[in-house]
């Protein structure tokens, strides 16, 4: 398998810039082509096309990628749980280069500069039309994993109208969900039936009689074989998101459905299976080696992008990255109902490199027309670097939680821990678009209670062990929920209900009382009947007073059991 | 797992002679000792052999209040050696017993489906009698979360 060698590939193409440091964008522009970011030396008659958790971005923009993604149980340690050098070491990738900026936080600010913004609907589609040009469309099958339809102001805005008008230029051959569901039951079927591709989801059943809600799979002939595409939707999105938005929909992870729908598609003749999922990396390693028959998941949700892919038994599984940063690609040869040889590059759409598709520019440029003159509207200035990955903290949600704080008068701030949202570098303007980046969603309400000490506790508490259950099926992907004004210890290895220790009111530096009541501010509640103004409202006019802001690194998480 | 369709949803039911469902008092939680009394009254003091039994749960409850179960035991039903009842037990609960399942060789297959409420996180415990004496039992864990912070 060639994959290794086609990261080094693109190292050596930079490898030559790593003299000096911060080499220059120019440079970067003139070493890094297009024709190097794609070549690949084809295999077998089957290519697979992934992209997933594109969350609304139509643009290139900046992403840094965690510096923290602790992996427990028999995770722990093993990819996508890896980060910065360690990342670089085991998949063998030189520092500075293309492939480091994209895939590590490793000086982030610095290879930003160099290298530039990254992804944009635009350069995805000149990556598949190249590769459908060199393979015939008879051989590629380009498979959107979800997480699509949602992330930014126009896909709010819009509904996902944005997202699905440009998407159809990428032509996808299937597509699966998760926030797509938060636009609310009516508004996602209306636009899954707008689809001239199928939405698929084994995993979800009406709740009325428990029958599938949606198609299982979908047959293809590809390079003159049956492939089986089945989808997974994400199994708890009425749990971590708004049940009430989807009141007629069970989910779940639903092994047993999933054995049988690929137990049935074998019968039919399907000499390749692809599970197109939206389960979460290490949900999927572990279905992986539960259920036979599954030659690759090509897997999201948790926003992993490995540049190789990791094997479970016979099952190829594919972590494609998150906010249109990454396209990837699966070449396979299958003989006799069996992948005899891949061969896999996860492509870097850095955007100075490769051109933008004219079709697909003139699409992405008529659905931001609408909300051009807001995107643009700049509200302060950012002194240090804005991120949100990570999973304990991240500096757009300190500086979420500091508007909170001080715009509902709350001792306690709490942001929900989710993964998307994009990175602001130091000295940028902050636009109305940057901070829908980080909060666009159909349930933005900021609420204001009190709550105990010992209510505060089990929230963290339930949050830890989605993340750090041990058995992955239990865990929901996001991280940790974000605290402003309050400081705790976490040890990741205890079961819950002992996880969370030291929780301390950081203005005062007092232990929180379980016992004593505590305002609060949070947003993303997925209790139905939430009132409180829109978060982007709360955080554009905490930004526009304090007109640049100054985020410090958060220590007031203490992690053990590293 | 089968798909349980409306239809044999409905045939499920109509097979069964007898249900009981139990709600909860809302009074002091049990503890486990009072899940582990309710199994040996139904077992005699026997122990189960672990396997037989498929349970559907998710790991994960949508809706602690009205969470879907369906039970199944993989075994004959025939006149003289048929599953007889099914236990439901929920650990957690303040009233541990969810619901015991009555079976005739009628019934056809040795399957139910029903909504349970489930207090907090907890084991869901699964145990099956035969008309001849066999007990067979499963579990499995469904955690009743709080929060709300994926994604």
């Amino acid at each position: 398998m060639l994959n290794r060698r086609d990261v080094l590939q693109i190292g050596a193409a930079t490898a030559a810039l790593l003299g000096s440091s911060p080499f220059t964008r120019a440079l970067a522009q003139q070493r890094l082509t297009q024709a190097e970011l794609l070549k690949f030396e084809a295999v077998g008659t089957v290519t697979l096309l992934h992209v997933a958790d594109i969350h609304g971005q139509l643009v290139p923009i900046y992403f840094r990628e965690p510096s923290i993604n602790l992996g427990v149980g028999e995770a722990r340690g093993q990819p996508p749980h890896l980060t910065g050098t360690d990342f670089l070491k085991r998949f063998g990738i030189p520092e500075k280069s293309a492939d480091a900026y994209a895939l590590t936080f490793e000086e982030f600010e610095a290879l930003a500069k160099s290298y530039g913004k990254i992804g944009g609907l635009d350069r995805a589609a000149t990556v598949a039309k190249t590769v459908r040009a060199e393979r015939g469309d008879d051989k590629v099958l380009l498979l959107d994993g979800g997480d699509t339809w949602q992330g930014s102001l126009g896909a709010n805005a819009s509904r996902g109208q944005d997202m699905a008008d440009c998407m159809k230029w990428l032509k996808p051959d299937a597509m699966t969900g998760h926030w797509e569901f938060t636009l609310g039951q009516a508004r996602v079927t209306e636009l899954i039936d707008s689809l001239d591709f199928p939405f698929l989801a084994l995993n979800i059943r009406d709740t009325e009689w428990n029958e599938p809600a949606f198609d299982a799979y979908k047959m293809f002939e590809k390079g003159g074989i049956k492939i089986a595409v089945l989808g997974q939707a994400f199994p708890y999105t009425p749990v971590a998101n708004p049940r009430w938005m989807m009141p007629k929909w069970s989910f779940g992870i639903r092994e047993d459905d999933a054995r049988a729908q690929v137990e049935k598609v074998r019968k039919a003749g399907a000499q390749l299976v692809v599970l197109l999922s939206h389960n979460g990396f290490d949900v999927d390693r572990k279905l992986a080696s539960r259920v036979g028959g599954i030659d690759v998941i090509l897997t999201s949700h948790t926003h992993d992008a490995l540049p190789e892919v990791v094997k479970v038994g016979k099952t190829l599984l594919v972590a494609s990255g998150s906010h249109g940063k990454f396209i990837s690609r699966l070449d396979l040869d299958v003989r006799g109902g069996e992948v005899r040889d891949f061969r896999y590059k996860l492509i870097p759409l850095l955007a100075d490199a490769i051109a933008a598709d004219p079709e697909m520019a003139a699409a992405i440029a008529k659905a931001r027309a609408p909300y051009a003159t807001q995107l643009s509207r700049v509200v302060g200035q950012t002194d240090s670097l804005l991120y949100r990955r990570g999973n304990f903290s991240g500096t757009f949600d300190d500086l979420i939680c500091a508007a909170l704080l001080k715009e509902r008068d709350a001792e306690i701030a709490l942001s929900p821990g989710f993964r998307w949202g994009t990175s602001v570098l130091p000295g940028q303007a902050i636009t109305i678009e940057d901070i829908h980046n980080a909060t666009a969603i159909t349930y933005p309400q900021v609420y204001r209670i009190a709550m105990s000490g010992e209510r505060l506790k089990d929230v963290l508490e339930d949050v830890a062990d989605n993340l750090f259950n041990p058995d992955p099926y239990y865990q929901q992907g996001g991280d940790m929920v974000r605290c402003g004004g309050l400081g705790y210890s976490i040890d990741i290895n205890k079961p819950i209900g002992s996880r969370i220790a030291a929780m301390t009111h950081l203005k005062t530096g007092a232990p929180i009382d379980p016992k004593k009541e505590y305002v609060v501010a949070g947003w993303a509640s997925v209790n139905e009947g939430t009132e409180g103004p829109p978060v982007w409202e709360l955080v554009e006019r905490y930004i526009a007073r304090e007109k640049t802001v100054h985020v410090q690194p958060n220590s007031a998480v203490k992690i053990s059991g590293l | 797992m089968q798909n349980l369709s409306r239809r044999q949803a409905l045939t499920v039911g109509a097979g069964l002679v007898t249900i009981s469902v139990i709600g909860w008092s809302g009074q002091a939680f049990a503890a486990a000792k009072e899940a582990a009394d309710e199994i040996t009254k139904f077992t005699g003091g026997k122990a189960p052999d672990k396997g037989k039994i498929t349970i559907e749960l998710p790991e994960i409850a949508e809706n602690g209040n009205t969470v879907p179960l369906s039970v199944s035991v993989d075994a004959p039903m025939t006149a003289d050696n048929y599953v007889s009842d099914i236990m439901v037990i929920a650990d957690g609960n303040p009233r541990p017993e969810v619901a015991t399942f009555h079976f005739t060789p009628m019934s056809g297959k040795a399957e139910a489906a029903t909504r349970i409420r489930l207090a907090t996180t907890q084991n869901i415990i699964v145990v099956a009698k035969t008309s001849g004496g066999q007990l067979f039992t499963d579990q499995k864990l469904v955690k009743v979360t709080i929060g709300g912070c994926g994604g």
